[in-house]
């Protein structure tokens, strides 16, 4: 990406004044090393999102930012309630694709001797790739009762604990969730996916904690070096992406009923106040409801397995954090607090220590920010600053960020060969597919450790600890 | 313009993310059909028996409208469904597209699936007649 345009606020900033239609500055978080490696297109979107109606400070870009559709991936946006917009295209297709992280109450060295076994009883247990089915299936009741209690729903059915809600976004449901507004076929396509991981890069971990930086913190997350996690990365599945596509349909074609000129069709979006805008918002909300149910009932099937081998692990949430959603929030405008709703698209919600609705034992210390990587590489634990707030409305990264087209990972590698390297170097692969694999290869995203030292220089959030994988089960 | 200047072949082109569709043809139908063709080889590359067949109907009169309601009909179709489509025809009578998919059940050792389509999206979305007469759609799929 040309830098020429940007002017260079910090090393780890970089700001666009409004110029043309754009109602507010855009503004990107990277080193320059990121910043020059993003596509053009990253420039593009950021500055297409600051030209919406009601935004407001700034349209921003995370470390991790990536060319998307609409929004960049990495996106961060604020609207005002009476005179902004909501997008379908900037929450994206998986409404609240996201991260937990269980802490397993084991030192990594005793899963290396039933490594291999456990790989293959969790690749057996969580149904991954396309055309899997869960063994759950929800009638109409059932199904409405999931979209409206979301994991406070999975919890009541058996799959998980109380403990595990207060480790959860909005203790585990969503509140203002619409079923109503969620179409049968939403519903008919979710009918058989609960409990299941989905594809791309989707996944499930076993970690070992490498490396603590705050030890502090760590001590708060229960982390300690030489201990084993669980991660999970998956979202609202089908349901998500139908929600998402036809509601990106609806704005589309009202679009211009409403007088918003778009510069690309992907941004379409509807007034907040509008009945389009509200239907959104209760299908979306519902959307949230599923992948946090979705996550929870993953969680179960993973305790399931290490109950099998480790009798006595507890596998307990550290936290649960969701990456594409529209959410209202309180946040500080010109020193008076504001509800907004808040986009992120391929962001995490990155509380300070002191936040108001994090649960009494994170309160202190900030929320936890689940970075993942990819197969081969770290993730991190950050943790939400105060800073954050008036950086980008507490949102920090998500992952990597794809540095490659699938279609040139493709091209570059094959499956078989990474999952035989990565084996050398201790790390079992788990996949039903070994072209998805060669798509997901870690040559294809950017150096986790470069995004995540850059949201922790520029403020975002701060470095808590390093995981490298031991497993991987794949979608 | 006749029909064998523009024969019909599809294509991917990268996208920072996602998988762009490409394809070209001599009428918006056949180019809706290799459209297709190319969104079934982002799942399988992989042969797909064409043993049994679903119609779909869809309806719109701007032809990029119309080609993002066509892919995000298979993508429900494939999802609800758990087919996989090796063969489509296509046809279009003024804003009313009438199709038939021919395929078969996912069946993953067989069909070694990478990666499922989320939805079609209305980024670098074109369908356009070339400077030839050729026909030429462009569209990005989330996965």
């Amino acid at each position: 990406m040309d830098l020429s345009r940007f002017q260079k606020v910090s090393d780890f900033e970089w700001r666009v004044e409004p110029e043309g239609a754009m109602r507010v500055p855009a503004v990107l978080f990277a080193d320059e090393a990121l910043a020059s490696q993003m596509d053009e297109k990253v420039y593009e979107q950021m500055v297409a999102v600051a030209t919406l109606p009601g935004i407001v400070r700034a349209s921003y870009a995370m470390p991790d930012a990536h060319w998307g559709y609409g929004f960049p991936i990495g996106g961060v946006a604020a609207f005002a309630p009476d005179d902004g917009v909501v997008s379908a295209g900037g929450v994206g297709f998986d409404i609240s694709c996201g991260v937990r992280s269980l802490t397993i109450g084991l030192d990594s060295g005793a899963i290396e001797s039933c490594k291999a076994m456990l790989a293959n009883s969790l690749f057996e247990e969580i149904p991954a790739g396309v055309g899997s089915r869960g063994s759950i299936s929800l009638d109409d009741d059932a199904m409405e009762a999931m979209l409206t209690g979301g994991a406070a729903w999975a919890v009541g059915q058996g799959y998980g604990n109380q403990a595990d809600l207060v480790r959860t976004e909005e203790g585990g449901c969503m509140p203002g969730a619409d079923p109503a507004q969620v179409s049968a076929r939403a519903k008919h396509r979710q009918r058989r996916e609960m409990g299941t991981l989905g594809s791309g890069n989707h996944y499930l971990e076993i970690q070992r904690v490498s490396e603590i930086f705050d030890q502090g913190i760590a001590a708060a997350y229960g982390l300690r070096e030489g201990e084993a996690l669980v991660t999970i990365h998956c979202g609202s599945r089908g349901l998500g992406h139908q929600i998402g596509t036809e509601f990106l349909r609806d704005m589309v074609i009202a679009s211009s009923r409403f007088g918003i000129e778009l510069p690309d069709r992907e941004l379409a979006c509807a007034p907040i106040r509008s009945e389009l805008g509200q239907r959104y918002l209760g299908a979306m909300r519902a959307g949230i409801n599923c992948a946090l149910a979705n996550r929870q009932i993953v969680s179960h099937l993973a305790r399931a397995v290490f109950a099998r081998y480790f009798p006595d692990a507890s596998l307990d949430l550290l936290f649960d954090v969701s990456h594409n959603t529209c959410k209202v929030e309180a946040h500080e405008i010109g020193g008076v607090a504001r509800e907004l709703y808040v986009h992120r698209k391929g962001a995490t919600r990155a509380f300070g220590p002191g936040h108001g609705e994090l649960p009494q034992a994170l309160r202190n210390v900030g929320q936890p920010v689940l970075i993942g990587g990819s197969m081969g590489t770290a993730s991190y634990v950050l943790a939400g600053t105060v800073s954050s707030e008036q950086r980008a409305f507490s949102s920090a990264c998500h992952g990597a960020g794809r540095a490659m087209s699938r279609h040139a990972a493709k091209r570059r590698w094959r499956g078989r060969q990474l999952v035989d390297d990565l084996a050398h170097r201790g790390i079992l692969i788990r996949s039903p597919s070994m072209r998805g694999v060669a798509e997901e290869a870690p040559g294809a995203y950017k150096d986790v450790t470069a995004v995540v030292d850059a949201a922790h220089a520029a403020g975002l959030a701060r470095k808590v600890a390093c995981l490298t994988p031991v497993v991987c089960i794949k979608g | 313009m006749s029909a064998t200047s523009c024969p019909p072949r599809w294509w991917h082109v990268a996208h920072g993310a996602d998988v762009g569709l490409a394809a070209s043809g001599s009428s918006v139908a056949q180019v809706f059909e290799q459209m297709a063709l190319a969104m079934t080889a982002v799942i399988t590359i992989q042969p797909v028996e064409t043993q049994s067949c679903i119609e779909v109907r869809c309806k719109g009169s701007d032809p990029e409208l119309l080609l993002v309601d066509w892919l995000n009909e298979l993508i429900f179709e494939m999802a609800s469904r758990g087919m996989l489509f090796g063969r489509y025809e296509v046809s279009i009578d003024a804003d009313r597209l009438t199709a038939m998919a021919y395929g078969e059940p996912v069946d993953p050792p067989r069909h070694l699936p990478a990666v499922e389509p989320k939805g079609a999206t209305y980024t670098a979305l074109s369908v356009h007649q070339d400077a030839q007469g050729c026909w030429q759609a462009r569209c990005v799929v989330d996965v």
